[in-house]
């Protein structure tokens, strides 16, 4: 029982995010958990934002991915505790960088609380750039490719380049 | 999308109150949809996209969850293409076209309606991942991390355009002015919130105002706007009287699942 679990672990280890494929679902703490139930074996997703359109591709590539090893189990998705960036493993955030991609910062301790202030001239959060490592950067939209990056550029090398936003 | 209903000591909100904040999100999600392929410059389209991702994110988490309670067969897809305008209990302000006397959609009206929105979706959605309903708990938990960075894209064009040209300024205002009064439904007692708040699995949306005012009054400084006065009407949308622009709205959304009910895409 133990060896069929740490199977589906270990093939769903190399199941890529669709959108990001240098990271594994694992890697960015969208795979949650894998347990015996019932009727055969459960696979515990949770979705990054509320809206993340890849939620039905993960769930056909684990059951390809499982297919492949003649195993099959039931995928649920939870939603609490709710997907946060910290989740996200160093190995993952040094992948993300290298691809061009700023990994996030770890959230703010009471980011939870609602800021009843947010002056304008708040500085953002000082970005490395991927490229050149310059943190002498600035964030064109809050909102980039996708909803869980932001648009930013490097103000050294020139270069755009995308920033996982804390979460 | 199966989700699993959290389980355990947990009591599922009233249906109407789930359907309430399910169709603020889906209709707000489907008006602001509207500028994709025309936002003013290509960051605000993708932004607007993106943050209606979000929204119908949100309202699907709600609809399934309403579903179940629902029970009868009902599904995500029956509650949001199966129910007709005088069903739906969204907030008047949120079905309102994006138009201002001078323009088709006017930029200013959708950043001041953003803004007004989320504010009270910031604090309400805090709020509620203290309700006694689980489920409902789970996605205010994921709700509140989006509605944060919807709040603060709204408030900084707020300021930018209030601040901004004699333009801006002027459309800005006009925009409170048109959107402003149709907030007072926010306060306004209705049934489907008091029965839900008696069972802790809502929060009694009267003690969010006065945060609220805070928020609200705190950027329209920084912005040079005046709060404009309410007026004597009061918008009935989540009891279910909706102006004449959410029909047409509903149509346009509805109108393909209708045509080919059950299909599979």
């Amino acid at each position: 029982m133990v060896n069929t679990l740490q199977q589906v672990w270990d093939v769903l280890e190399v199941v890529p995010d669709p959108e990001i494929p240098v990271v594994s679902i694992r890697e960015l703490g969208i795979l949650r958990d894998v347990r015996h139930v019932e009727d055969g074996l459960e696979v515990i997703i949770t979705p990054t934002y509320s809206g993340c359109p890849a939620m039905g591709q993960i769930e056909d590539d684990i059951r390809a991915a499982l297919a492949q090893h003649q195993l099959s189990a039931r995928i649920t998705t939870q939603l609490a505790p709710a997907w946060t960036t910290d989740w996200m493993s160093a190995a993952a955030k040094t992948k993300l960088r290298s691809y061009g991609i700023a990994p996030p910062h770890t959230t703010t301790p009471g980011s939870d609380k609602v800021i009843r202030f947010a002056p304008r001239h708040q500085p953002a959060d000082a970005v490395a750039c991927p490229q050149c490592g310059s943190t002498n950067t600035t964030e064109t939209s809050h909102f980039g490719a996708t909803a869980c990056k932001a648009l930013y550029k490097c103000l050294d090398c020139l270069e755009p380049f995308d920033y996982f936003k804390p979460y | 999308m199966k989700t699993v209903e959290a389980p355990v000591q947990t009591k599922a909100a009233p249906l109407d109150y789930l359907l309430h904040l399910a169709d603020n999100a889906l209709v707000l999600g489907q008006r602001n949809a509207e500028w994709c392929g025309n936002g003013p410059v290509l960051e605000e389209d993708i932004a607007l996209a993106n943050m209606s991702l979000d929204l119908i994110g949100q309202a699907r988490m709600l609809y399934q969850h309403a579903a179940t309670v629902a029970g009868h067969g009902a599904t995500e897809d029956s509650l949001a293409y199966f129910r007709d305008a005088t069903e739906f209990r969204n907030y008047t302000l949120l079905e309102l076209p994006h138009a201002s006397s001078t323009s088709e959609r006017d930029y200013a009206t959708t950043i001041v309606r953003n803004f007004l929105y989320s504010a009270l979706m910031l604090l309400l959605w805090e709020s509620l991942q203290k309700s006694k309903d689980a489920q409902l708990a789970a996605i205010a938990g994921k709700s509140f991390k989006e509605v944060r960075y919807h709040f603060r894209h709204s408030r900084d064009w707020l300021v930018r355009l209030g601040d901004g040209t004699a333009e801006s300024h002027a459309r800005t205002q006009t925009a409170l002015e048109h959107l402003m009064p149709y907030t007072q439904e926010y306060w306004a007692p209705a049934a489907i919130e008091n029965i839900a708040s008696e069972n802790d699995q809502a929060v009694d949306v009267a003690v969010l105002e006065s945060n609220w005012n805070d928020l609200v009054n705190d950027a329209l400084q920084e912005a040079g706007l005046q709060r404009p006065a309410l007026g004597a009407d009061l918008p009935q949308g989540k009891n279910g009287q909706h102006s004449e622009h959410l029909a047409p709205l509903l149509a346009e959304m509805q109108s393909l699942a209708r045509a080919h009910p059950n299909a599979l895409w």
